[in-house]
């Protein structure tokens, strides 16, 4: 009998081995709590800093805080990336993940929702603590909204680019400066996109902002899963 | 290593010859522009650096994707001249264009959509470089350079018409006219000669450039051969 092949095997193997990779991050950060209690602490500092770096006064905050917020999010992003990939090269779960019999992009999809997962649950917790810090209300359906794709379209590309980036001498260090050039389209419509329904513009005005950040989801998601195979080889 | 073939020594002539009828052309033949006078000149260069940077770009992300498709290394020696020419093009286009920006606009910099995306293009160059540096393998190297350009590629239009839209909404216009204008200023039938003619000069030169650096990478490649079975 043929050892299978990925023709012969089920859809459903597909998406259950994306379940157990994207079980496993979660399970085992759950644990230890160590990537997400880093990133945590480390997006608190970053605010701390914008504090004594730029005037929050009450009246330059609202136009300030999306810009702020998505620093934040970026650098704490990128830290979470790193240790996610770091970790499963380090404890051999990456050449693990590599013998079992899934599609090269089962382990993109799996990693790049646990990496959002993480992402995300940083990005909730910080934003009550941000709207306490400086008394503005962030509670708004349309900014949830905005860093959901906002982070969809980070950990998309992130993910991929971190696949690489641990993989060289430079590691840690290379992954921002991969990573900055390529999402400065998501950064830049995520923060007019957030000041616009923080500001409640119309939404005729936020409209092109959401285009681009689904647009670029879709894209990048794409490029990024046909492309794994190649970062992934052994 | 081969030796310098009849081409490659008959297009450096080419080059320096060109190189030499372009500068004649702009100081000589070309006009002097009403407004900006001298200053103006710097813009048959600064375009067609420019020009080289951008196709340098095209180059490298094209053979990228024909390498990750044929596994051939022959093509990675291309991809990696490509990038490293354009670098320096490109980076001679931005200055150039802040040398020309002061006098004319009364900044040196603006971030207005295609300065803001050719800064970006550059650090995606330097970064493709940086990724390079950090693998050993050459195979790796190859398929990494090639995936990060191509993102880069796709990436690179998105953000200039992100920078666009944003620049719609709120025009930043600094200094007399649009920063986007580039024929604002009219050009005359000897102008646009001189243009055209700058242009195929630098097309040239850069082919040109990226022979030899395609050589070198080759005899790199020899050397590193040498060493393997030497050391064995």
């Amino acid at each position: 009998m043929q050892i299978s092949s990925t023709a012969h095997r089920p859809p459903s193997a597909f998406l259950k081995a994306i379940g157990a990779i994207v079980w496993k991050d979660l399970a085992a950060e759950l644990r230890s709590r160590e990537l997400l209690s880093a990133m945590l602490v480390f997006a608190l500092l970053v605010i701390l800093i914008f504090n004594f770096a730029i005037e929050l006064q009450p009246g330059l905050r609202s136009t300030v805080t999306p810009g702020v917020l998505w620093v934040t999010f970026a650098f704490a992003g990128t830290l979470g990336l790193n240790r996610s990939m770091a970790v499963e090269k380090d404890r051999g779960c990456l050449d693990g993940l590599l013998l079992a019999p899934v599609d090269r992009s089962a382990i993109y999809f799996g990693k790049a929702l646990s990496n959002l997962a993480f992402m995300l649950i940083v990005e909730i917790t910080v934003l009550p603590i941000y709207s306490v810090l400086y008394n503005i209300n962030l509670f708004n359906v349309g900014l949830l909204l905005v860093i959901l794709l906002g982070s969809v379209g980070y950990t998309a590309v992130g993910t991929l680019l971190s696949s690489m980036a641990v993989q060289t001498r430079t590691r840690d260090v290379l992954l921002p400066i991969l990573l900055f050039p390529v999402i400065l389209p998501v950064l830049l419509a995520a923060v007019k996109a957030s000041s616009g329904f923080l500001g409640q513009l119309p939404m005729s005005e936020i409209w092109p902002w959401l285009n681009i950040l689904m647009a670029y989801d879709v894209i990048f998601t794409a490029v990024a899963f046909m492309v794994y195979d190649y970062v992934l080889e052994e | 290593m081969q030796p310098q073939p009849k081409v490659l020594t008959v297009l450096i002539i080419l080059s320096i010859v060109l190189f030499f009828g372009a500068l004649g052309m702009v100081f000589l033949y070309a006009p002097l522009e009403a407004v900006m006078n001298y200053v103006q000149k710097i813009f048959y260069f600064h375009i067609s650096n420019a020009w080289v940077g951008m196709l340098g770009f095209i180059v490298a992300a094209v053979t990228g994707t024909v390498y990750l498709v044929t596994k051939d290394l022959k093509w990675d020696i291309v991809e990696l001249a490509a990038v490293e020419i354009s670098l320096v093009f490109f980076f001679i286009a931005i200055v150039s264009g802040s040398i020309w920006a002061k006098p004319s606009w009364g900044t040196w910099w603006t971030w207005d959509a295609r300065l803001t995306t050719a800064a970006i293009l550059e650090m995606i160059y330097l970064a493709c470089l940086l990724l390079r540096q950090g693998i050993e393998d050459p195979e790796r190297r190859a398929r990494f350079s090639a995936v990060y350009t191509l993102v880069g590629a796709l990436s690179v239009p998105i953000t200039f018409l992100s920078i666009r839209i944003w620049q719609t909404i709120h025009p930043a216009v600094i200094g007399a006219g649009s920063s986007g204008a580039l024929g604002s200023f009219g050009m005359t039938p000897p102008m646009l000669n001189t243009m055209f003619f700058c242009l195929i000069t630098f097309s040239v030169i850069f082919v040109t450039l990226l022979w030899y650096r395609i050589r070198l990478g080759q005899l790199a490649e020899q050397v590193a051969q040498l060493k393997i079975e030497t050391l064995q």
